[in-house]
């Protein structure tokens, strides 16, 4: 998730909500760079699964280390940090993510405001479907030398959540998590502000599950994949629980449903899309170093995105479940089980099937990348499984999060437009 | 009659396909990508629309009472000759223009000798070439660099001494034949006709007449060319409006499907790129699948493999043909393939082994690719440079066996030009579509 303005140039084009979540995050990233002289105790943390509601009542400060690498990713710096971390013995397969997190630490923390980002007071860690998040957190541990609390989520290992996993969660938050914060920051588990957190929680879901949904419309008033970055980005980090957070997406929807009733297309970094000529579902995540040179490649042709799962990585709500404030621990723990790496492959296929079929899409593509095991494990075998359910052409595409070397423009611009002139004959019929 | 050019840019070749409006191939094009892609692309397509004009001067040959055999023996005669007159026209520009280079590189001592050297080199360049072009045969897959590249060199290594140093005289060359590659041929098609009509007459009086009545069919006939659509590496800067542009992977998996209908899975290894391409039974792809951020196992890595040993690139497969007993190569790099060759080498493996290894090792990458893609189920088509390198189809007829069972495995003669010919077909077809009402 980025956050606009920060990584860019005054003559890209925004929404107001674009303008409203750039002050959003600078403002956050301010309050954590004087987080430690407020006396505030800083959380590392990372965004799938994580429990901001939980934090923030607590009166604790997130920080997500992956959205820092994707921000030094936007603003050309992780090629250096990559290169640090690899000085200092990283192999060139560990993941981007956490080597440019690295060496962004190792070169003093400066974070994309140009404020130093403070050390972790804990780190906690809520999602353990990506072994590699683990990992990163013993090295952050063993460097800040910071308190550690693991969270153990359950993968969807039989496409469901079962009541025994969800217990087996809720006696962690309430048995060991929850004593375990008290303690940590001093304060008492104060249940009734963490409901209100998680209705408010509720109210922005809402709102982001009616904005992911526009793209139904022909033509799609929003992008799902790149421009739906700045969509999820308050949510799926430090603002779930604020009314902040609630303000942002009313106002987010409000501007969304009047592109629908204009007819109007996605608004791209260089002015409104006039042409949807392609309908697309992509699968994967971002690459974030050639973010805007990549989604040019697919508004120059009209190609936009209706639906994605990279925007469920934080949260799969299109599916029904809200943070519900009657059940405040339990609700937490589906959260964490529920984000959309976490889910198998069978249940994985099921829903981009769905989303090709609601959001009457043309194609499929993937966007696998390099670092992410957990990702990109299985996507062939999910392309060739939804071209045989759905009949729509799939695609493929390699890159990575923040490693510039595994860019590379003129090969995935080729496969890009062969893909799309493969559409054009599926659709056509014809061979021209 | 409209005819319709494809053009494919590719990063070691540049092909155009001329088709008439029945779909059959009546011009192929082929020259070497040099820098400047426009002369790439406006000489390949010269030397299609040449390919087609002689094409028709044979049927008109054909009318005539000669027999099979003396007939192509005449067309052979006249073809050759008007590639002389071409390739003579280019020699005669070369040598100006190394003139000019010596005239500019202002070393006074130099000046005579370097002139009396190039006389000497380009007398014998010509020499030569009437020579080889009276041949019945002449290899067109030599470009004018490759030709006057090695002669140049070869003298320029026994005219130069201490009065004339050898590197003086291959600067010269150096920068004078990047100039000559970034012009177009130069010399008029029916000029070029006429001269080789004369020179053709000159050893045959007795055609004289016959020859008059076939090229005076074709002089002044210029072919019109009213559609065209380009592809490859350098498609984006090819001087076509945006909608004459197709992806190559398209391209290759119509071309496939022109020359073999059934075929189903098509392989594509060039340059610096390999392609798994799946089509259904129009010719339309339905997924495919390439080499990413990595060029070993493409083309470049064979040569850079000659390269190594210090022979041509031609070379490598029948020396691997010859192997007995292939080595095992691991590397997928190319760069370290190179060292493991030299390890190989030194631990006493014979070369035609080692490179019997290597080959399998580039095949390996492909089928990866090929898997990756969907597998092989029908009929498969392999395309691209390195399909004319045995070695390289032992191996992959080996492997597809040994993965997929029994499956038939096309390769066909003009198979560098698929892409071409599927950009002409998209080009035929947009124009056709226009045409109806």
């Amino acid at each position: 998730m980025a956050q606009a303005g920060i990584s860019q140039q005054a003559s890209v084009q925004k929404d107001d909500s674009m303008l409203r979540q750039k002050n959003m995050l600078s403002d956050y990233y301010r309050r954590v760079a004087s987080a430690h002289e407020e006396g505030k105790k800083i959380v590392y943390t990372y965004v799938p699964g994580n429990l901001a509601e939980l934090f923030l009542s607590f009166d604790l400060v997130p920080v997500y280390p992956e959205i820092n690498s994707l921000q030094s990713g936007m603003r050309k710096k992780s090629a250096r940090y990559i290169q640090a971390a690899e000085k200092i013995g990283h192999s060139e397969d560990v993941c981007s993510y956490v080597k440019s997190d690295i060496g962004m630490m190792l070169e003093g923390n400066i974070g994309p405001t140009g404020e130093r980002i403070p050390e972790p007071d804990l780190l906690f860690l809520s999602y353990t479907g990506c072994f590699t998040f683990l990992k990163w957190f013993e090295n952050l541990a063993q460097h800040y030398r910071a308190q550690m609390i693991l969270l153990q989520t359950p993968y969807q290992g039989d496409g469901k959540i079962t009541e025994n996993m969800k217990r087996y969660m809720v006696r962690q938050l309430r048995e060991e998590i929850i004593p375990q914060l008290e303690s940590f920051s001093g304060k008492k588990f104060d249940e009734d502000r963490l409901r209100e957190m998680l209705a408010r929680s509720a109210r922005a879901e809402e709102d982001l599950v009616a904005v992911l949904q526009s793209a139904r419309h022909r033509p799609s008033p929003i992008d799902a994949y790149f421009g739906a970055v700045y969509y999820i980005a308050p949510i799926f980090t430090a603002f779930r629980g604020t009314q902040e957070c609630v303000d942002y997406y009313a106002s987010l929807r409000a501007e969304v449903e009047e592109r629908v009733a204009l007819g109007l297309g996605p608004v791209t970094p260089e002015g409104p899309l006039s042409q949807e000529r392609y309908r697309l579902v992509i699968e994967g995540t971002q690459c974030w170093t050639h973010f805007r040179e990549f989604w040019k490649m697919f508004y120059d042709e009209g190609a936009v995105a209706v639906a994605s799962s990279y925007s469920k990585v934080g949260g799969l709500y299109d599916t029904g479940f809200r943070h519900d404030p009657n059940d405040p621990l339990g609700t937490l723990a589906q959260y964490c089980m529920g984000c959309y790496t976490n889910l198998n492959l069978p249940t994985r296929v099921e829903l981009l099937e769905q989303y090709i079929r609601e959001y009457q899409a043309d194609g499929f593509l993937v966007n696998s990348i390099k670092s992410c095991n957990s990702f990109s494990a299985g996507q062939l075998l999910m392309l060739r499984e939804l071209e045989k359910r759905t009949g729509k052409p799939g695609g493929f595409i390699e890159s990575d999060l923040v490693d510039p070397r595994y860019f590379s423009a003129a090969n995935i611009k080729t496969r890009l437009e062969s893909y799309l002139q493969m559409i054009d004959q599926k659709r056509s019929g014809k061979v021209q | 009659m409209a005819y319709s050019l494809g053009i494919d840019l590719g990063s070691t070749t540049s092909k155009a396909v001329i088709l008439d409006e029945d779909e059959k191939i009546v011009g192929r094009g082929l020259t070497n990508t040099r820098s400047n892609y426009e002369v790439a692309t406006a000489l390949a397509q010269e030397e299609a629309v040449i390919n087609a004009r002689f094409h028709f001067l044979d049927r008109e040959l054909e009318k005539s009472d000669l027999n099979g055999a003396a007939r192509e023996d005449l067309f052979q005669r006249l073809e050759n000759n008007f590639r002389l007159e071409q390739h003579l026209y280019r020699v005669d520009r070369l040598q100006e223009t190394c003139l000019e280079a010596v005239e500019k590189a202002g070393a006074d001592a130099l000046r005579e000798p370097a002139r009396r050297a190039l006389d000497a080199i380009f007398d014998e360049c010509r020499r030569e070439a009437i020579e080889s072009f009276s041949l019945q045969r002449v290899d067109r897959s030599r470009f004018f660099r490759d030709i006057v590249g090695s002669h140049y060199m070869a003298l320029a290594e026994n005219l130069s001494g201490e009065a004339l140093p050898y590197d003086f005289l291959m600067s010269i060359y150096d920068r004078s034949i990047l100039k000559e590659e970034n012009r177009s041929i130069g010399l008029a098609f029916d000029e070029a006709l006429k001269a080789a009509r004369r020179r053709t007459s000159e050893g045959l009086p007795h055609h004289r007449a016959l020859l008059e009545t076939v090229t005076d069919a074709i002089l002044d006939r210029p072919l019109h060319l009213s559609s065209c659509v380009g592809t490859g590496y350098g498609r984006q800067r090819l001087p076509f409006p945006k909608e004459h542009i197709r992806s190559e992977i398209l391209c290759h998996g119509l071309g496939a499907h022109y020359f073999f209908p059934a075929t189903r899975t098509v392989l594509d290894i060039g340059g610096q790129d390999t392609k798994a391409i799946q089509i259904d039974e129009r010719g339309v792809v339905t997924s495919f699948q390439m080499n990413d951020r990595c060029a070993a196992g493409c083309g470049r890595y064979l040569g850079y493999i000659a390269d190594e040993l210090n022979i041509g690139l031609h070379e490598l497969g029948p020396l691997a043909m010859k192997s007995k007993r292939s080595v095992r190569i691991t590397s997928t790099c190319t760069v370290f393939a190179g060292a493991e060759l030299r390890d190989r080498l030194s631990l006493g493996d014979s070369r035609e082994d080692i490179l019997a290894g290597l080959h399998r090792a580039i095949t390996l990458r492909a089928m990866s690719l090929l898997a990756r893609s969907g597998g092989i189920e029908n009929e498969f088509t392999f395309t691209g440079g390195v399909a004319k390198n045995a070695a390289a189809v032992k191996a992959l007829r080996q492997l597809v066996q040994e993965n997929y069972g029994e499956r038939k495995l096309n390769i066909h003669p003009d198979s560098i030009y698929t892409g071409a010919v599927g950009a002409a077909l998209y080009a035929r077809r947009a124009q056709s579509s226009k045409l109806e009402p």
